[in-house]
């Protein structure tokens, strides 16, 4: 069952094509990785769809509804999230409430004035419930800022999933670490996503984390798909091989 | 046995309460000591305190800087102005109850068009608006009385009740109005506290902390800006109804932005990252301000080195400095 799909995606910074007729499907439970050299268009891509960026041309369906035009608070309550590549969290909020706060939203409580936040028993539990999940719980009243790297990165994605999407963009969740933390963070985060049946898109470098945990692979080139099949497909693709060991393209 | 942190817990709150209720106890003692003046200038610290609270929900919780908050004071001060000469209006209940949602009026025009834009725009928008209230009042004098600006008595309190006439009338009003003033300012501080620790307070902190990802929860940023400034603005404005009778008069110096500038100050001396370092700030600096102007004629000056002091050796204020010696000299300290 198609999730979303883009139709002749479009979008130019000058003369860069960084989206050049895009068109994706993503289908519901699927682990896709997006992937391409800097600059391939990947996170154009995730602005576009996540409407960080407004498309020149084309369209973006979810769930068959034309969202193209839709404002970001229309896409959140669709059921598209996100992670962003470089962490962006409330640092001075402690995990909790950054956690609690995604929560309250999708809840639609954060118009409530009148009452405590940490109050609200039920916000708490499911905020346990995804500190949990991501190893975050006893870290719950540091503040996001007091975090290392690699535990930022993973609040970073709690954060969006504690919006339970359908579609969850995880932009370089693993950059920025060392080698044994992005295994563990990659290992959470997937089996998360997984159990939650939340349907994944991750911009990810590490060809060794897109193999070993995609079910589909997309590979992007100067803003086009140059190759999308299952890591076996995407091993055997000459152009892939190409780009990844800076080769010239074959004709 | 470890507890389980995903249960409330109610005891810290329990402590924040006991300790408060002291503070309350002891600020409610203290006039018999301290004779009139100084309760007086208690008074008028309190309110100031709680202007300093409502301008710290839009400066410290949401990361919006006004240059232009004297035009809620001003606003409370002239509503109840007009109120006691239009409508012979004496009662203080009905000023605050009439006065209250002009302030709330004023707060939300003013914030509809200031919180589309941050940052330097944000504040440079509202000192022209404040301004503009400024100009109308100097050149309406008509209606303001201009300069010389509107006699304000002494209102009837609680209903009526209280009223303040004949020999003495004047140490009974500063007696009976300081305690007036300080049940209000304890309303307001249970009130802002309720509002900072709510959810849609954290909202505001998420927002002031990162606007991009807030917008990527859902929150619709400008209506909680909106939100945050209709609060900031009202509780100025109430403080703004309380001062005008303790002074007895009220002009448009107090829709000027040098009055804008003391509320920032007065956030600025206490702390804008702590809750209650506005409360300090605006008891402190009433002080400074009175006793600066005692000593010297140039006081603004004087007021102008302890600024300067303030942000190079003290950025966040006083109880933010006190919190972090706190935290240095505690058990856990490295």
């Amino acid at each position: 069952m198609i999730l979303l799909r883009t139709v002749d995606l479009r979008k130019q910074f000058g003369e860069t094509k960084a989206c050049d007729g895009v068109n994706f499907v993503v289908n519901k439970g699927e682990f896709i990785s997006l992937v391409g050299s800097n600059g391939a268009g990947k996170t154009s891509l995730v602005n576009l769809i996540s409407a960080q960026l407004k498309p020149d041309s084309g369209q973006i369906l979810f769930e068959d509804k034309d969202i193209t035009f839709a404002s970001v608070h229309e896409r959140i309550k669709a059921g598209i999230a996100r992670s962003f590549q470089i962490v962006n969290l409330f640092d001075a909020l402690s995990v909790f409430d950054n956690v609690a706060l995604s929560v309250f939203t999708r809840e639609g409580k954060t118009a409530k004035i009148a009452t405590l936040a940490e109050h609200d028993q039920a916000v708490r539990d499911e905020t346990f419930d995804v500190l949990g999940r991501f190893g975050l719980r006893d870290k719950s009243s540091v503040p996001a800022g007091g975090l290392a790297q690699g535990e930022r990165k993973l609040l970073d994605v709690a954060v969006a999933y504690a919006l339970r999407p359908k579609l969850l963009f995880l932009d370089e969740p693993t950059s920025g670490v060392s080698t044994r933390d992005k295994t563990q963070i990659m290992d959470t985060v997937s089996s998360v996503v997984r159990a939650g049946a939340v349907t994944a898109v991750v911009i990810e470098h590490d060809m060794d984390v897109v193999f070993r945990y995609s079910d589909r692979i997309v590979m992007m080139h100067e803003g086009r798909f140059l190759a999308d099949g299952t890591p076996e497909e995407i091993k055997a693709n000459k152009d892939v091989a190409s780009i990844l060991l800076g080769a010239p393209l074959s004709a | 046995m470890k507890a389980d942190v995903s249960r409330i817990s109610y005891r810290p709150k329990l402590a924040l309460a006991a300790a408060s209720a002291l503070v309350l106890i002891v600020l409610a003692l203290l006039p018999p000591f301290i004779g009139l003046y100084q309760t007086q200038l208690l008074t008028y610290g309190l309110i100031a305190a709680i202007a300093a609270l409502g301008f710290n929900i839009l400066l410290g919780y949401t990361g919006l800087l006004s240059f232009g908050h004297s035009a809620f004071f001003g606003i409370g001060a002239y509503s109840i102005a007009f109120l006691l000469r239009d409508a012979g209006i004496h009662s203080m209940e009905l000023y605050i109850l009439i006065g209250l949602p002009i302030a709330a009026l004023a707060s939300a025009l003013f914030g509809y068009i200031c919180v589309r834009h941050t940052r330097i725009f944000f504040g440079i928008l509202t000192l022209a608006l404040s301004q503009v209230l400024y100009s109308l009042a100097l050149k309406l004098f008509w209606i303001t009385g201009g300069t010389d600006g509107l006699r304000v008595p002494r209102p009837t309190l609680l209903a009526g009740t209280i009223s303040f006439t004949g020999a003495g009338a004047f140490q009974r009003f500063i007696d009976a109005y300081y305690y007036y003033v300080l049940g209000v300012f304890a309303i307001c501080v249970v009130v802002m506290w309720v509002i900072v620790h709510s959810p849609f307070g954290k909202a505001l902190q998420a927002i002031r902390d990162n606007e991009i990802r807030a917008a990527f929860l859902g929150l619709r940023i400008h209506r909680f800006r909106w939100m945050s400034f209709l609060i900031s603005g009202t509780f100025t404005g109430l403080a703004g109804i309380l001062w005008a009778p303790l002074n007895g008069l009220t002009t448009p110096d107090v829709l000027y932005w040098p009055f804008s500038g003391e509320i920032v100050f007065t956030t600025l001396l206490g702390g804008f990252r702590n809750f209650t370092g506005p409360i300090v700030g605006g008891i402190v600096f009433t002080y400074l301000k009175t006793y600066a102007v005692a000593t010297t004629e140039y006081w603004q000056l004087l007021l102008g080195v302890v600024l300067v002091l303030l942000v190079m050796l003290l950025p966040t204020g006083i109880v933010g400095a006190i919190s972090a010696a706190a935290k240095k000299l505690g058990p856990n300290s490295p």
